[in-house]
């Protein structure tokens, strides 16, 4: 059935090409800006990465994009299909005639079949600054023709970031929190990018003891008793999808039920998404955790 | 029953009191030690004098690290140490095969299959730790029984190599199966992983309440099966001459083995080891009788898993450790010391 699938939206794909070389205004919606550079860029894109596909579409490259990986599901109308980003298949991927790969962390092996195949290949690694999405919005925006979006995109989202944080008041002590991955406690470190999320809106990372020196990414699981014992002013849970936790279930657990987060409803469930890309959306993630710390 | 206590082939040594009290004073031991010890510090003697009635002036937090999560925490490691032991004790019994543990035959597998096919269909609601240990039975059931049919079919008897390498086969077959129904539902992939991992970290009283009924089944039903798998120790034949009904308590023995194993399993997650080496390792020491082994393997195979679970917790803290890393690292090179060290003991 997916094969079935994945044929027919080729096909489709296939057909639509066909009909923008043979009629530049077939298509009914507006124009976007890039348009008429879009003639200098790749006309096929295939975006292994919700991260990449938020990109290319918020620097107006998204009537490039062909074909999307499944996880890949903002904004509304990308063109999602099969293709795995965990288990890229070079032969999936050829299948929609690309002429630009994007992707985060591909294995050596399938960019070098990739580019075997002459498809230029692109990788948006996971970033681990603000500054590497940064670095990321101008690597697309030369790779697609749209540099100018690309860099206003950036620059908006400076003077965003720099406008949230100026609203973030001043503390004498840093409020606490912890960054819930699952309910295993899995958690970040002040040493990501999601940490310096954190970092920006005035937060102090509970966790930070967990990995002093970084040896595990970043991303250590935690001892329930020293997250009791640290008490967090606030928890943010991006385990509510995945994993159906809430203010309630954290609340349930084995010895947090008198922790001051939980007894001041700090606990804020958050968009897994978001808090898991590092895309456009980050000043969405920003302004979410300043409103739910901002003094009542 | 009565004529089967008196087999004179069956390596007689019953359980020896002191035995019994050293894996008492061990399992207590582990224990206090669990309950004491851990990343935040309490003073232990404020600990074991909350423990014994006394108000011993803990804060609320102290009082919730000791109560709510380092207790039953401890309870769980030995119940699920204790399981994963006895049920290895007794598949290696009823196969008559060092080897056979829950890995092995491809019950643990079969259970995280199954584990993982209810999360993937009730995507974490509440029905999921009600299911879970269901169908962590019925796939470690399923698996094991595979693993016999085949181990079977391919020599007539079930020899020791056969059923090791239908084992292995069924195993790796449900760990293929298992990835790929993960992989194809990468939306509950995190809550899969937990749950395969092992939730032995973020347990509280409610994993010990799901546990304890079917860890009190499979101790029990072993338990009252270990003068029969003396017997069937020896042969087939001569429980029967014995008036020992050989399959059903064959039947009885996996059966309870694989519920304990199911059980522990979609608990703690999947926990190498423990269910070949503390049995093996009591058998060594303390002599290879089922009346010797199935309870000695309960009260070691609790403290071995509590002070496992104590090292994952310390060993990096704050930050937590895998407990399977933990018992594969020190209970493998602890098993080859003892192997090498105990004089020849089974020849198997």
């Amino acid at each position: 059935m997916h094969l079935k699938r994945s044929l027919a939206l080729a096909t489709v794909a296939a057909a639509l090409l066909v009909a923008c070389g043979d009629d530049t205004s077939a298509s009914d919606d507006p124009p976007s800006s890039g348009e008429r550079e879009a003639a200098s860029g790749p006309e096929a894109i295939v975006s292994l990465s919700p991260t990449a596909t938020e990109m290319l579409f918020a620097i107006g490259a998204g009537d490039q994009v062909v074909a999307v990986d499944d996880q890949s599901d903002h904004p509304d109308d990308v063109p999602t299909t099969d293709l795995s980003g965990y288990e890229p298949n070079v032969e999936a991927i050829a299948t929609y005639e690309p002429d630009l790969v994007v992707a985060s962390d591909l294995p050596e092996d399938i960019t070098a079949g990739l580019e075997a195949l002459d498809i230029e290949v692109l990788s948006i690694a996971t970033a681990t600054t603000l500054d590497d999405t940064y670095a990321q919005l101008a690597d697309l925006g030369a790779a697609t023709g749209h540099e100018e979006e690309a860099e206003e995109l950036a620059a908006t989202m400076r003077s965003d970031i720099d406008e949230l944080v100026a609203t973030v008041p001043d503390r004498d002590v840093a409020p606490t929190y912890y960054h819930e991955l699952d309910p295993t406690l899995y958690t970040a470190t002040s040493d990501t990018f999601i940490g310096e999320i954190y970092s920006l809106a005035g937060l102090e990372n509970v966790a930070d003891p967990a990995d002093p020196d970084g040896s595990l990414g970043g991303y250590p699981q935690i001892a329930p008793e020293f997250l009791a014992d640290a008490d967090p002013d606030y928890v943010f849970l991006a385990d509510g999808e995945c994993c159906g936790e809430d203010a309630d279930t954290f609340a349930a657990r084995p010895g947090f039920a008198d922790l001051t987060a939980v007894a001041e409803e700090h606990i804020v469930l958050l968009d897994e998404d978001v808090a898991s890309r590092w895309g456009p959306r980050v000043v969405e993630l920003l302004e979410t955790i300043i409103d739910a710390t901002a003094p009542a | 029953m009565a004529a089967v206590a008196t087999v004179p082939e069956v390596r007689t040594a019953r359980l020896r009191a002191p035995w019994l009290i050293a894996g008492v004073a061990a399992l207590l031991a582990a224990a206090v030690a669990g309950l004491v010890v851990g990343p935040v510090a309490v003073a232990p003697t404020d600990v074991l004098g909350e423990l014994a009635g006394l108000d011993a002036g803990l804060s609320t937090t102290q009082l919730n690290i000791v109560r709510e999560i380092r207790l039953p925490r401890v309870v769980l490691g030995m119940l699920v140490g204790a399981t994963l032991s006895v049920s290895g004790a007794g598949y290696q019994g009823v196969f008559r095969n060092p080897l056979a543990d829950p890995y092995l035959l491809g019950a643990a597998a079969g259970a995280g299959l199954g584990v993982t096919m209810v999360i993937v269909q009730t995507a974490g609601n509440a029905t999921t730790p009600v299911a879970a240990p269901v169908a962590a039975f019925v796939g470690a059931l399923a698996a094991v029984a595979l693993t016999y049919v085949l181990g079977a079919a391919g020599s007539g008897r079930t020899s020791t190599s056969s059923l090791i390498l239908a084992g292995v086969a069924v195993a790796s077959f449900l760990t293929a199966l298992q990835t790929y129904v993960q992989q194809r539902n990468l939306d509950t992939v995190r809550l899969v992983y937990s749950w395969i991992l092992g939730r032995m970290t973020t347990a509280g009283w409610h994993e010990v309440r799901l546990l304890l009924p079917y860890a009190l089944v499979t101790f029990a039903v072993l338990l009252s099966q270990r003068r029969a798998l003396d017997v069937l120790a020896v042969a087939d034949d001569e429980a029967t001459t014995l008036g020992l009904d050989a399959r059903r308590s064959r039947l009885l023995v996996v059966a309870a083995a694989s519920l304990g194993t199911a059980a522990a399993v979609s608990v703690s997650g999947l926990i190498a080891f423990v269910g070949i080496i503390v049995p093996h390792t009591v058998r060594l020491v303390a002599g290879s009788s089922h009346r010797v082994v199935l309870p000695l393997s309960m009260l070691f195979g609790g403290a071995f898993m509590v002070v496992a679970d104590l090292l994952a917790r310390t060993i990096a803290a704050p930050a937590e450790i895998p407990i399977g890393v933990v018992t594969a690292f020190f209970g493998a090179p602890f098993f080859v010391l003892v192997l090498r060290t105990s004089r020849r003991g089974m020849t198997t």
